[in-house]
């Protein structure tokens, strides 16, 4: 067993970013290991990415041939499992995205592999050792793999910074699976979010709203604290899953990634999927009554505070 | 049509708390227990589902792995519609990782010949976004993670798949299927007072490992990692926090984002 191999992933015939942040995080580790890094790259039309994904540290592209337009949990289950018998690489990274949550955990559970989720860093000594959150991000724990020869993790997007894509000079090769009769899912169609005529993410100044607000009918009052402070109004999930709020003002891994000037956020903990469409802005303030909320750690300015007492006050100056 | 929900009731922790001096866990007194968000959400749509479904014999099945506090997760299910629970409990259970779990609850869900599984997405203290999967490795069924709309047509589920961005896949499984279950899909129910009476009078059947035919050395085989340690993150640069009266700190905040809009 040696070697680390990334999977990179594609939608829609374009080379996702994660990939490129994989690499860099799998380059640092393969070098500690002292193993050789391979990226594969799964799907019909794999070889039209084999270019960019030789970055610099990557030994060689590895190329899986799979039938159909894009994902499928089971083809690329099969893909996996089948760079793992060729290849038996020592880790396997995946981004933890919609995609490799849909068939990653299946390939540890049936092959017995090592296994772990949405990490924030890997490295090798004595053997692998991962850290991810615990206790809702509140924590960060550390993982090992005892008698695992082989590991799959999936590596949170964002966290590392992409490698240069095609700034190496690996060579591809294909790597031979049998697919046939694989697939259980048919795909039909793809459908996109209705934009509902704004666009948050040409935004300067936005005001996110979160749980905190507590109350449907709080709604309001911040529509015209935004309007008052001159910023657009957005909001964590579970404002919209409640129907508090219409989807295109969401922000986070599912709904939209913004990167506004500032981006005042009230009442809103900070799960990881949030994060990750807002920590690139460039000052974020974050409002929150519990002092350990995740939003914390990426805020620039932080206030413990209630924030209806904040919004009067600031209701006040605007 | 027997419809299984997995569940998981998950600790959220106190403002202020304590690790153990094992360095790997919470004390667990500084714990607070609630049935897990993501999973009222798959047991809302189990039991819509099967409201839906022409004649009798039709179930919602729910089952965990816990221990005692797990015991009202459950409770709630049978409050909220499901029509049986099943709890799985040992002690070497404790520190399980997300395989180990997955392993066990295939073993308690193979009994059950379920036509679908419903997990959540992910629970709100582990955050593996991965028990759902596994489950569907280890009981070799047909699987789709992060659902957000399911129609079942005969033997034929269609289901909506929410990708990153807004972006939503359609696409077809036969049964017998496994579906994780994102939040937003449906409006779960509150349930009635009479009706958490009467769910203690509902089936709940618990089971120890060797009742489902495995053992510890089983169990301890399938886990995929082990914690080696648990510890608060570092902040990094961490944020600056205001601090004062909430006049003072609308100022600045005031301050701040002028400085920021004008720079």
């Amino acid at each position: 067993m040696s070697g680390v191999v990334v999977v990179a992933e594609s939608r829609r015939g374009e080379l996702r970013e994660v990939s490129l942040e994989l690499i860099s995080a799998a380059s640092a580790v393969a070098q500690e290991m002292g193993e050789p890094l391979s990226v594969a790259v799964i799907g019909s039309d794999c070889a039209k990415f084999s270019g960019a994904l030789a970055a610099d540290g990557v030994s060689e592209v590895l190329t899986v041939q799979a039938p159909g337009d894009g994902f499928e949990a089971d083809l690329w289950a099969a893909a996996v499992e089948g760079l793992i018998d060729a290849e038996s690489p020592s880790l396997v990274m995946l981004g933890h995205t919609i995609d490799s949550m849909g068939f990653a955990p299946a390939v540890a559970a049936r092959r017995g592999l090592g296994f772990a989720s949405d990490v924030v860093a890997v490295g090798w000594s004595d053997g692998l050792r991962v850290r991810r959150g615990a206790y809702g991000d509140k924590l960060i724990a550390e993982l090992e793999f005892p008698g695992k020869t082989c590991s799959i993790v999936t590596v949170r997007p964002g966290i590392f910074p992409p490698a240069t894509a095609g700034a190496g000079s690996a060579q591809a090769r294909s790597v031979q699976v049998p697919m046939e009769g694989v697939a259980r899912t048919a795909h039909v169609s793809y459908e996109e979010a209705a934009s509902g005529g704004v666009d948050i993410t040409k935004a300067e100044f936005l005001l996110s709203i979160g749980r905190g607000i507590e109350d449907k009918d709080n709604v309001p009052r911040f529509e015209e604290l935004a309007a008052k402070l001159g910023a657009t109004l957005s909001s964590s999930r579970p404002l919209v899953d409640a129907g508090w709020m219409p989807s295109a003002r969401q922000v986070g891994q599912s709904g939209k990634t913004v990167k506004p000037r500032v981006y005042l956020a009230l009442g809103i903990s900070g799960a990881v999927q949030h994060l990750a469409g807002m920590r690139n802005a460039d000052t974020i303030i974050a409002v929150n009554r519990d002092p350990e909320a995740p939003i914390f750690n990426v805020a620039h300015y932080g206030a413990v505070a209630d924030l209806f007492e904040i919004a009067d006050e600031l209701d006040a100056f605007a | 049509m027997r419809i299984v929900v997995a569940v998981k009731q998950v600790a959220a922790l106190d403002e202020e708390f304590e690790l153990l001096v094992d360095g790997r866990s919470v004390d667990p007194d500084y714990l607070e227990w609630d049935l897990n968000e993501w999973d009222t959400f798959s047991l809302e749509a189990a039991l819509q589902l099967r409201d839906a479904l022409d004649g009798d014999g039709h179930e919602v099945v729910a089952v965990t792995i816990g221990e005692e506090e797990a015991q009202e997760g459950l409770l709630a299910c049978l409050a909220k519609g499901a029509d049986r629970a099943v709890r799985v409990w040992d002690e070497s259970l404790r520190d399980s990782d997300v395989l180990a779990v997955a392993r066990v609850l295939a073993a308690v869900i193979e009994r059950e010949s379920p036509d679908l599984v419903l997990c959540g997405v992910q629970s709100s203290d582990a955050v593996n976004g991965a028990t759902g999967v596994a489950l569907s490795g280890f009981l070799g069924l047909a699987h789709v993670a992060v659902v957000k709309h399911i129609e079942l047509d005969g033997t034929t589920v269609t289901v909506q798949r929410e990708l990153e961005g807004g972006l939503v896949e359609i696409l077809t499984l036969p049964l017998p299927a496994l579906l994780t279950i994102q939040t937003g899909i449906n409006e779960p129910r509150y349930a009635t007072l009479r009706a958490i009476k009467q769910a203690r009078e509902k089936p709940l059947e618990s089971l120890s490992l060797g009742e489902l035919g495995l053992d510890h050395g089983a169990v301890a085989a399938a886990a995929g990692s082990r914690v080696v340690s648990i510890a608060h993150p570092e902040r990094g640069e961490g944020a600056q926090m205001l601090e004062g009266a909430p006049a003072e700190v609308a100022a600045r905040i005031v301050e701040i984002v002028r400085d920021r809009m004008t720079g």
